[in-house]
């Protein structure tokens, strides 16, 4: 390194001082930015304690605090008073989302394996359609997609809802392909000269090496479903036994039910993003590296 | 230029540099232009040659079949007609009754269920269902009769489409697997057993296995019903026209005339909602996808900066907002931004605002209220995202502008922006289709509110995908919705057009492997 010529120490210009004062600016941003960030989270929370009846209040704090609301999401007596079903939409939602998680990462996992190492003449029309298809309105099509569910008898139950977030699953590979197409491919020929077919090598091969990219695959697509709201709506119905917790959470707040169920619907807004959150913030470092290779391949 | 600015007082070199930023700022402008009207072009010229090639191919493949026709021995030439003949006679059992088999299904199969709304496909129905009743033009009592129903004949008559399509492909395959036993027989070979076709499909023909129940799937549940709703959009599909009790049929382009110019009645305020629409999608993806991109690296830079500590925290902090499920998180910030909620209170008490204040209430606050609550829902996931990146920036470069004098905005400018932009630009664009199809933070924030009296059947905040919502399901004009589906795609299409044309990263796919 060239020695470059110090200037004059003096108390402000120190290279120390500055280090300092930035950091206590960065110290003060990163604060009120994260209390700015947390906040409404912090106040669900607290008011889904609230023992005062009634809708949203002015106050920030409740007056006074009580876990009714928690007991009324489960307590069969309460329940059976109104249409509320909270373990059932519980329930529900775990069981679309575990199916869901479980189908959808065999497929994408293996539709991005065929596009990332195999080599056909459909390859690229495939991926080309998709891509194409990705340009629509996702759910553009929900009333096509809801009448033939009705034909194969399929709505109004969690079944249907189940086949729609698994059928499109496929088109979401751009992330683990990009993670494999970084896997050396010196791997598979070494492979494939001992005598190793397609299938083994994907099972015995990629599939170890992409430990990341599978927790990722599967986290998303389990929080996707747990999530939605669209397709959950439309599929279905009026039936309040085959809600998800999307679908059952908003009709508490629509306007004919908030007043009276207000803190209810926040206890069951934290018990439904206290699995999700505790589930992300383990698994972050995953999340956190599919979606950098994700931005970095476009 | 640095050196220019040491040696030329403040008052010259900061014109300069203005004059050098608008420069280099026209000459994007007029880059991006002409990059427009070269990729229409391309594309123009592209889609015509694809039309010509497309009849090619076709030529090309009858000329094949009737080539393989007049050579094939007896065997082939039954394989035209009954499908896998020439695999069962040269003893691929399981393949040639295979073939057998998905030929009589299919084909009974149109026959039996699709024929009857195939045949209507041109007027999608005429007979309207009645129930049964007296009827007082010949007096007597008529029992109720079923019609048709226009959606089904619709759906059915795609479905039989794509079926043969299906069917077509099956039936080439079966010619060339004949042919090919054929050509192994002469040459005294044994065409391949079904052990061994199995045993292809785990290793050389793998992709059949893997992508065979993913496309079923995907054709029946995205595929066959994206067609069934484009071609609504050229039918008379709503709440006037529900089958079976009222059928509807095939408009033209109807519902585009009035989309596009209006008409009186019940549409007059349909071109102005698209156009308003129209211009707050862009304006909300415009400011959704570079505010939330520039801050999120100027909160990742914070979070990784040297001798900051409890990174961990930090960023744990700012990604519960990802992990909380989107509806739960903006209908609470929904309540929190209430006219009778906290945080209005809280303002009014500081005498910021008076008590006529609404966050959601009127147009103008709403939109600020919804860009903002965006960069407290989008911030997070570009901070995840660049943290990475900003760790592989070449700390050499900022060595080397640290003695040369720079500072830490200029770094930030000069080197960190440059680079990330590099780096992550066409996850910008995707970023920026994204937005202009945002759902989410809309529907659950505003429902597109506050309501207007000038826009059809959407709020001030709608963008184009919450309009389509609501369009489908709230005034079950589908006609309408396909119609803006159509219009959605075509803007989506085009934005990543350029995007193809410009980014060279997607292009060469192959490069990076």
């Amino acid at each position: 390194m060239v020695e470059i010529k110090k200037k004059k120490p003096s108390l402000f210009g120190s290279k120390k001082f500055l280090e300092t004062t930035s950091n206590i600016f960065v110290y003060a941003f990163l604060t009120i930015l994260s209390i700015i960030w947390v906040i409404p989270i912090f106040w669900l929370v607290i008011q889904s304690f609230r023992a005062e009846p009634g809708s949203v209040q002015v106050n920030f704090f409740p007056q006074s605090y009580t876990l009714q609301n928690y007991i009324n999401l489960f307590d069969p007596v309460a329940l059976a008073q109104t249409s509320i079903r909270f373990p059932q939409w519980f329930l529900n939602t775990l069981i679309i989302a575990t199916v869901t998680m479980v189908i959808s990462t065999i497929m994408v996992l293996l539709t991005s394996y065929a596009f990332s190492r195999l080599r056909f003449g459909a390859r690229l029309p495939m991926m080309q359609l998709i891509l194409i298809l990705g340009l629509f309105p996702g759910f553009m099509s929900m009333i096509a997609v809801f009448n033939i569910l009705k034909l194969l008898n399929l709505t109004g139950n969690i079944w249907g809802l189940i086949f729609i977030y698994s059928g499109g699953a496929g088109f979401g590979y751009y992330i683990a392909k990009g993670y494999f197409d970084t896997i050396s491919k010196a791997i598979d020929e070494a492979a494939m000269i001992d005598g190793a077919s397609r299938s083994q090598i994907f099972w015995h091969i990629i599939l170890p090496l992409s430990k990341p990219i599978v927790i990722f695959t599967a986290l998303t697509s389990f929080i996707g479903p747990w999530g939605d709201y669209i397709f959950a709506r439309v599929i279905l119905l009026d039936n309040t036994e085959s809600y998800n917790v999307a679908v059952g959470l908003v009709w508490i707040t629509q306007r004919e039910n908030i007043t009276q169920y207000f803190t209810t619907f926040l206890a069951g807004s934290v018990l439904v993003a206290l699995p999700i959150t505790l589930l992300f913030v383990f698994m972050q470092r995953y999340y956190i590296e599919g979606v950098t290779g994700g931005s970095i391949k476009g | 230029m640095k050196d220019e600015s040491k040696s030329m007082p403040f008052y010259v070199w900061i014109p300069l540099g203005i004059w050098d930023t608008l420069v280099s700022f026209a000459k994007s402008v007029f880059g991006f232009i002409s990059s427009i009207v070269v990729s229409i072009a391309t594309f123009f010229y592209r889609f015509g040659r694809g039309f010509v090639r497309f009849f090619i191919l076709l030529y090309q493949m009858f000329a094949h079949y009737i080539r393989i026709f007049i050579k094939g021995d007896k065997h082939t030439k039954l394989s035209y007609l009954i499908m896998g003949w020439g695999a069962f006679i040269h003893k691929q059992y399981v393949k040639g009754i295979g073939y057998f088999v998905l030929q009589v299904g299919i084909i009974t199969s149109i026959f039996t269920v699709f024929w009857k709304y195939l045949i209507k496909f041109t007027t999608l129905g005429t007979d309207v269902t009645r129930p049964a009743g007296f009827d007082e033009t010949c007096n007597c009592y008529v029992p109720a009769t079923e019609g048709d129903n226009s959606m089904l004949v619709l759906l059915f008559s795609i479905a039989a489409i794509l079926l043969l399509f299906g069917l077509f492909y099956l039936y080439t395959l079966n010619i060339e697997t004949a042919y090919k036993n054929q050509k192994l027989v002469a040459a005294g070979k044994v065409p391949q057993g079904f052990r061994k076709d199995a045993d292809e499909l785990l290793n050389h023909r793998f992709h059949v296995t893997v992508l065979t129940f993913p496309t079923i799937f995907a054709f029946t549940f995205t595929v066959l019903p994206l067609i069934f709703m484009i071609l609504l959009a050229f039918t008379n599909f709503d709440r006037f026209h529900q089958p079976p009790g009222t059928l509807f049929t095939w408009v033209g382009l109807d519902n585009f005339l009035a989309m596009f110019s209006g008409q009186a009645g019940y549409y007059r305020f349909l071109p102005g909602t698209l156009v308003q629409i129209l211009r707050w999608s862009f304006i909300w993806a415009f400011y959704a996808t570079f505010l939330n991109y520039f801050f999120g690296i100027i909160l990742a830079l914070m979070i990784n900066k040297k001798g900051i500590r409890l990174k961990k925290l930090w960023r744990t902090a700012f990604v519960i907002t990802i992990a909380v499920p989107q509806f739960i998180s903006l209908l609470v910030i929904n309540f929190f931004l209430n006219d009778l909620g906290p945080l209005k209170n809280f303002f009014v008490e500081l005498g910021w605002v008076g008590q006529g204040f609404s966050f959601l209430g009127i147009a103008e606050n709403a939109r600020i209220t919804v860009i903002i609550v965006n960069l407290w829902v989008g911030v997070p996931y570009t901070m995840l995202m660049t943290s990475g990146i900003l760790m592989n920036i070449p700390q050499d470069l900022y060595e080397s502008a640290t003695i040369d004098g720079a500072g830490t905005i200029t770094k930030f400018f000069k080197i960190t922006m440059p680079y990330m932009f590099f780096v992550t630009g066409p996850s910008l664009l995707t970023a920026f289709i994204g937005n202009i199809n945002s759902f989410g933070v809309i529907y659950f924030l505003t429902g597109g509110g506050p309501s207007s009296q000038t826009l059809f059947q959407a709020g001030e905040t709608d963008l184009l995908v919450t309009w389509l919502f609501k369009l489908t399901l709230f005034e079950q004009d589908y006609k309408m919705a396909s119609t803006l589906g159509i219009i959605i795609f075509i803007i989506s299409s085009f934005i990543s057009l350029i995007m193809f044309s410009k980014i060279k990263g997607v292009k060469d796919e192959e490069a990076f492997q």
